[in-house]
């Protein structure tokens, strides 16, 4: 019972606040107490969260579930949507992301957003945004899934084109909208097919209706339902072909870049995904295309990060390449490596958006690099955060994401749905991370102040924002030891467990035989050391040719541009994909639009009904010619009416 | 046939009669111009109605037909009343008596 | 006695107002205060209905033109139920939306709603087919002159076009009900034009010949309803209508009249004529499907509000066929969710579109453009009336075209999967538009206006509450408002080929 409550505070607390400040605050507060009130109820949120947890890590024995049934959602005919929602090992560690990283960003939002005159609003969307992402994580079923899934997505909207006078800020988040909507259109057919073929959306009962064996067949209503939902979660994860609007996304206020665009929403994909793992794992062709999909956003995402000017468009770029780590994780049946990757990339990634942020705050919103430079002694604080941002997100280690990332690669290697292909792939789109995100790093703290010094007044960030930048930079740090893989745990002198792996026990399903790599457990560490030696290699070794090419001798990037030309352009253009369907589906849908509305409506239907018209008309005026008002044509119509009659009845 | 109807006149003969001055009627009140002669053919055509009417009563041996015939001879008279009435209001004031004329009644 | 009541209230209430002065305020507030009467009428209905079982209820039974089995009979049942209740609550909105925006002779505005309140409910509530044609075309009369009289600039156009359209459809509909009353004789023994006695005919039918009975007279009546839902190739006069008619009667023609339409299939074509519904369905869910995609893409490259709001009728009411026509429990109950969501939906926005008609004075989306910064709250609630026309979960909208879709789905995927398109486009040309009118610098013809850019007024908010209250209570809570329909559907699905209906004694 008390469980439900807690639930219910959970999930309800940042709904409370968005209500308060939405309605009580707006034009009457000011940032901080707006700020401190949305900050408070995510800090509740946070706590319930916490509680909920550590009540889940007391079950021992049996299901380890702690759920909260509140009433019947929809009830027609079979089906039976309750709004039942659930804390189990995977959505704890959802939850206390959301709700931590959550907590953080409001925090750090308060200093970043004080002085804006929609302030309220804007802590009353992150509250609305926590609320719904809580409801997607926490929900039962697809359907309640879905409640948050689009939930989060109206959140992003709102705050995306937070600063509506800009129409092209307002036009990102209508851009964001309908692309998610897309994803969702084929995920509501998904549940469909799912629902049909199992007679239910609750998870727990999928889960024990879901066959044993892999189905393997494309036109089987698993391999449909899961492609479906896949993408479903293309959208709202920003993959090939939905994920041209996360770049685009960079135009809301950079806190909401942090939490929405980079930590939690766009990882739903990755999560609903997790979270069905029984069914997926049984959808092996699904998973193929999902592993083929993630290891090609990994590095389409990462080739168009290499040329950004933009801090924020790297940075976004950049989490699009990392999703695709995550789902290419998915599709070789290592759900709980994306989850762990999931969770480490919340944290680095919302510590560099962050860190971003307070770079653009103490650079009075300049967002483009080549006017940076130097940044390090003036923002020192921020300087450091971000450097253990840079060092997670490149996988150095012992930083988080060196562990999640290696499991990963190791995953994709050595796994019955793995290939050396996506690990080579995977290997590349590191390499690719670790060059950006160094040149990242060097164009915006080292090297030369290249900013008007005279206008640029560079400064550190109040404590408001560094607090939650110091948290995250930690989080950075050790969120990877809670996956320390065991061949590193073995000549580690405390042997630490792989607590992760550990918690998920149970949770996950793996796909049939993931034992194939099984020849001799020697051969096998000492291949998992090599590889894992390869990569962290090439993405050192990439990561000095980033500093040489942008510290040491900034004259051959240059060079470099001039020579490649073309493949720059395209690049830098990012292979003019929002180019293409901008002139190959938008403006061929709208101009059938007018054709159609111009044509079918105007000419056709209403031409139609016109003729009708006309017609009884013609009719009407060849009556009145009749009605000559001649006497004698008249006489005439008798004498012809009494003719035809007599010739009817008497028949000539 | 016609041989023999001719020697002796009956029923044939008057309803032969009776049609003949019937369309003569007829064509009067579709083709001539002017109203009075309209109205003058029209009770022509009454007149062969009344005909054939009286020859039947007569052929039949019963009265019906002929009391219809009074019936229309008052209505003939009445309508001739009414009618020329209306010619001669007409034309009292448009000094016209051509049939097309009326056309313009039609408003 | 309360139905007739319900039915015969409004129509005192037009005479009544007849004896007040045109002019004062007093006529105003004496039509709010009638309309409010029977809004209590309607709470009372909500009091005495039975939601637990299938039967008709509170039915009254007069005879009328006893030779040919014509009777005023009504009677209420879970399918009729909630339209009767969403068009009561919407006239008093209705009139309090009237409120500043009609000048021109009033007593005579007021008392055509009145009169169309009554045609509306009774056609919601006749079981004889010819009471039922009665207030079909009655419904007509006052919406003519509310349109012709009180309308835009190109109002007899667009009440001509109305007018025409919806009595081509009667016409026919009229043939096959006296069709069917001489057919009641025919098979039963005895005249009748009760719908009770009709659904107990069998009516001959043979699949695939157009000129049998059943075929036949399931298009007469499915033509005329689908003229009035508007369904796709007979749609056009619904976006002259709408631009043309004043605030509340765009309001009263989405929320309440089109529903007579999709109401007429429900209780009229598709249990009457079980066989041909069934071997014609896919017919009328393609219509249904194109519809949806159809009225979207119109929608998308609308330069008028109401015209795109007019459009997006067109595509949700595709969306109520489709769930008619799937013929399974969750697609009709979706329909009906539909129908009082689009009544709801669609009836907010176009008050929406009104109140900022009545500052601007324009229509065009061009000619607007950073509208937030000026009226906040007004933006607030637009969005919200978005949200649910675009069906977001939690809102009503999301219900109905879930239930829609996937009642659709289980009867034949490849619609579905059609339909699913509407999605997004829904969400792209009422987005495209939000940000058009609401987004961005500040358009120019605002800057003359901005003295009038003044955000919602107490009047406005309490027209615009209900509806807010609405949008969610029914997208949280659906089954508090299914439940009173649910044997109802259950029944008529159940039965689907041999359907009949009770009284409840």
């Amino acid at each position: 019972m008390t469980n439900e409550y807690f639930i219910a505070i959970m999930l309800l607390s940042p709904l409370v606040g968005f209500l308060i400040n939405g309605i009580f605050g707006r034009g009457r507060w000011g940032g901080y107490t707006s700020g401190a009130i949305a900050t408070f109820f995510a800090l509740t949120s946070f706590a319930s969260a916490a509680y909920l947890v550590f009540g889940l890590t007391e079950l021992a024995d049996g299901p380890r579930i702690i759920s909260a049934t509140f009433f019947d959602w929809i009830t027609v005919d079979e089906l039976k949507i309750p709004a039942r929602f659930v804390v189990d090992p995977i959505s704890a560690i959802m939850v206390l992301v959301v709700t931590g990283v959550g907590t953080l960003i409001h925090l750090f939002s308060i200093g970043y957003m004080h002085e804006d005159r929609g302030v309220t609003k804007y802590f009353s969307y992150l509250n609305f945004f926590l609320f719904n992402m809580l409801v997607l994580v926490t929900g039962d079923s697809l359907p309640i899934m879905f409640v948050g899934w689009e939930g989060v997505g109206l959140a992003s909207y709102l705050l995306i084109g937070f600063w509506f006078n800009d129409e092209e800020k307002a036009t990102a988040g209508m851009k964001a909208f309908i692309t998610n909507r897309i994803g969702d259109a084929a995920f509501i057919i998904g549940m469909f097919i799912l629902f049909f073929h199992f007679g239910t959306l609750e998870f727990e009962k999928i889960n024990s209706l879901v066959p044993v064996g892999p189905t393997l067949s494309w036109l089987s209503p698993l391999t449909l339902g899961t492609l479906l939902l896949f993408i479903g979660a293309t959208g709202k994860s920003a993959q090939i072909p939905l994920y041209v609007w996360l770049p685009d996304a960079m135009a809301g206020p950079t806190p909401v870049s942090a939490l929405i665009h980079a930590a939690t929403m766009v990882t739903a994909g990755v999560y609903m995904i997790v979270r069905l793992s029984f069914l997926f794992a049984a959808a092996p062709y699904t998973l193929m295309v999902i592993a083929i999909i993630g290891a090609l956003t990994v590095v389409l995402a990462a080739t168009i990060g290499l040329a950004q000017w933009d801090i924020k468009k790297v940075l976004a770029y950049s989490t699009v390449s990392q999703l695709g780590y995550m789902f290419l994780a998915c599709g070789v049946g290592a759900f709980g490596a994306a989850l762990f990757h999931l969770m480490t990339h919340a944290f680095f990634k919302a510590l560099m958006f962050l860190g971003s942020g307070s770079v653009i705050h103490g650079m009075h919103h300049e967002q483009d690099m080549r006017r940076m430079g130097g940044l390090k002694k003036y923002l020192p604080i921020t300087y450091f955060t971000f450097l253990a941002g840079w060092l997670a997100i490149i996988g150095m280690p012992p930083f988080a994401g060196f562990f999640s990332k290696d499991e990963i690669l190791w995953q994709s290697f050595s796994s019955s749905n793995g290939h050396w292909i996506f690990w080579a792939i995977g290997v590349l789109g590191a390499t690719l991370t670790s060059f950006y995100m160094t040149r990242l790093m060097a164009l915006t703290f080292w090297g030369q102040e290249r900013f008007d010094k005279k206008h640029h007044h560079p400064h550190e960030s109040p404590y408001s924002m560094l607090i939650p930048l110091i948290a995250l930079a930690v989080l950075s740090i050790v969120g990877g030891w809670l996956g320390i893989p065991h061949v590193i745990s073995e000549v580690l002198p405390a042997h630490p467990a792989n607590v992760l792996e550990h918690w998920l026990e149970g949770s996950l399903v793996h796909p049939i035989a993931a034992t194939a790599v099984d020849g001799g457990h020697a051969d096998h560490a000492a291949l998992e050391w090599g590889l894992m030696g390869l990569s962290v290699g090439l993405a050192l070794l990439s990561a000095v040719t980033a500093y040489v090419f942008y510290i040491v001798k900034p004259e051959i990037p240059k060079l470099l541009v001039q020579k490649l030309g073309q493949a720059y352009e395209l690049v830098f253009n990012k292979y003019y994909v929002d180019e293409i369907y901008q002139r190959y589906i938008l403006n061929p849908l709208v101009k059938a639009s007018e054709d159609l509305w111009l044509y079918v409506d105007v000419r056709i239907i209403d031409k139609l009904t016109y003729v009708l018209t006309d017609m009884s008309i013609g009719t009407g005026k060849m009556s009145k010619a009749m009605q000559t008002g001649n006497i004698q044509t008249y006489a005439l119509y008798i004498v012809m009416g009494v003719a035809i009659i007599l010739t009817i009845f008497f028949g000539v | 046939m016609l041989a023999e109807s001719i020697s002796e006149i009956g029923l044939g003969h008057f309803l032969v009669l009776s049609m003949i001055l019937f369309i003569t009627g007829m064509l009067g009140v579709l083709l001539r111009k002017n109203i009075l002669t309209v109205l003058m053919s029209i009770e022509l055509m009454l007149n062969a109605i009344n005909l054939s009417f009286v020859a039947y009563a007569r052929s039949l041996n019963q009265l019906d037909g002929q009391i219809i015939v009074f019936f229309i001879m008052t209505i003939a008279a009445a309508e001739a009343g009414v009618g020329l009435a209306l010619v001669v209001a007409v034309f009292k004031r448009f000094k016209e008596v051509n049939i097309r004329f009326f056309e313009h009644l039609k408003g | 006695m309360l139905l007739s009541q319900i039915i015969l209230f409004p129509l005192l209430a037009a005479i009544i107002l007849l004896i007040f002065n045109s002019k004062s305020d007093l006529l105003k507030q004496a039509a709010l205060g009638l309309s409010l009467a029977e809004l209590l009428l309607g709470a009372k209905l909500f009091m005495a209905f039975d939601p637990s079982t299938a039967s008709l209820q509170l039915t009254e039974n007069y005879s009328w033109i006893s030779q040919f089995g014509i009777s005023y009979s009504i009677g209420v049942d879970g399918l009729s139920f909630w339209l009767v209740l969403l068009t009561v609550f919407i006239f008093p909105i209705a009139i309090l939306g009237s409120w500043n925006s009609i000048n021109k002779s009033q007593k005579g505005y007021y008392a055509s709603l009145f009169v169309l309140q009554t045609a509306m409910i009774g056609t919601f509530l006749s079981i004889d087919a010819i009471l039922f044609y009665l207030f079909w075309e009655l419904s007509l009369v006052p919406m003519y002159f509310i349109i012709g009289i009180w309308g835009g600039a190109r109002r007899i156009y667009a009440t001509v076009k109305f007018f025409i359209y919806t009595m081509a459809g009667s016409i026919l509909m009229l043939l096959a009900m006296i069709y069917l009353i001489l057919m009641h004789k025919e098979l039963m023994g005895s005249y009748s034009a009760n719908l009770l006695d009709w659904y107990k005919m069998q009516i001959p039918f043979v699949g695939g010949v157009l000129l049998t009975p059943q075929t036949l007279m399931f298009f007469a009546f499915s033509i005329a309803f689908a003229i009035k839902t508007p369904a796709f190739p007979v749609h056009t006069w619904l976006p002259d209508a709408h631009v043309e008619a004043p605030t509340a009667g765009s309001v009263l023609l989405a929320a309440v009249m089109l529903k007579m339409g999709t109401y007429g299939f429900v209780r009229w074509v598709i249990p009457l004529f079980p066989q041909a519904a069934q071997y014609w369905a896919w017919l009328f869910m393609v219509i249904g499907v194109i519809g949806i995609i159809y009225g979207a893409l119109m929608a998308l490259v609308q330069t008028d509000i109401k015209k795109l709001v007019a459009y997006s009728s067109v595509s949700h009411m595709g969306y109520v066929l489709m769930g008619l026509f799937a013929l399974n429990q969750m697609g009709v109950t979706g329909a009906l969710y539909q129908m009082l969501n689009h009544g709801i939906s669609t009836g907010a926005l176009f008050f929406l579109v009104g109140m900022i008609y009545e500052r601007t004075h324009t229509r065009q989306i061009a000619h607007y453009g950073g509208l937030a910064p000026f009226m906040p709250w007004y933006t607030i609630a637009f969005l919200i009336i978005t949200l649910s026309s675009i069906a977001v979960p939690m809102t009503n909208g999301f219900i109905g075209e879930f239930l829609i879709l996937m009642g659709s789905y289980k009867s034949n995927p490849v619609w579905a999967y059609f339909a699913v398109i509407g999605v997004v486009l829904g969400a792209a040309y009422m987005l495209w538009m939000v940000k058009k009118v609401f987004y961005g610098p500040t358009g120019k013809e605002l800057s003359g206006h901005k003295d009038h850019l003044v955000d919602l007024s107490a009047r406005e908010w309490i027209i615009l509450s209900p509806f807010i209250v609405l949008v969610f209570w029914m997208g949280l809570r659906p089954n508090d408002f299914l439940n009173y329909s649910r044997h109802s559907l259950e029944h008529w699905v159940k039965n689907q080929s041999s359907y009949t209906l009770d009284v409840k004694k």
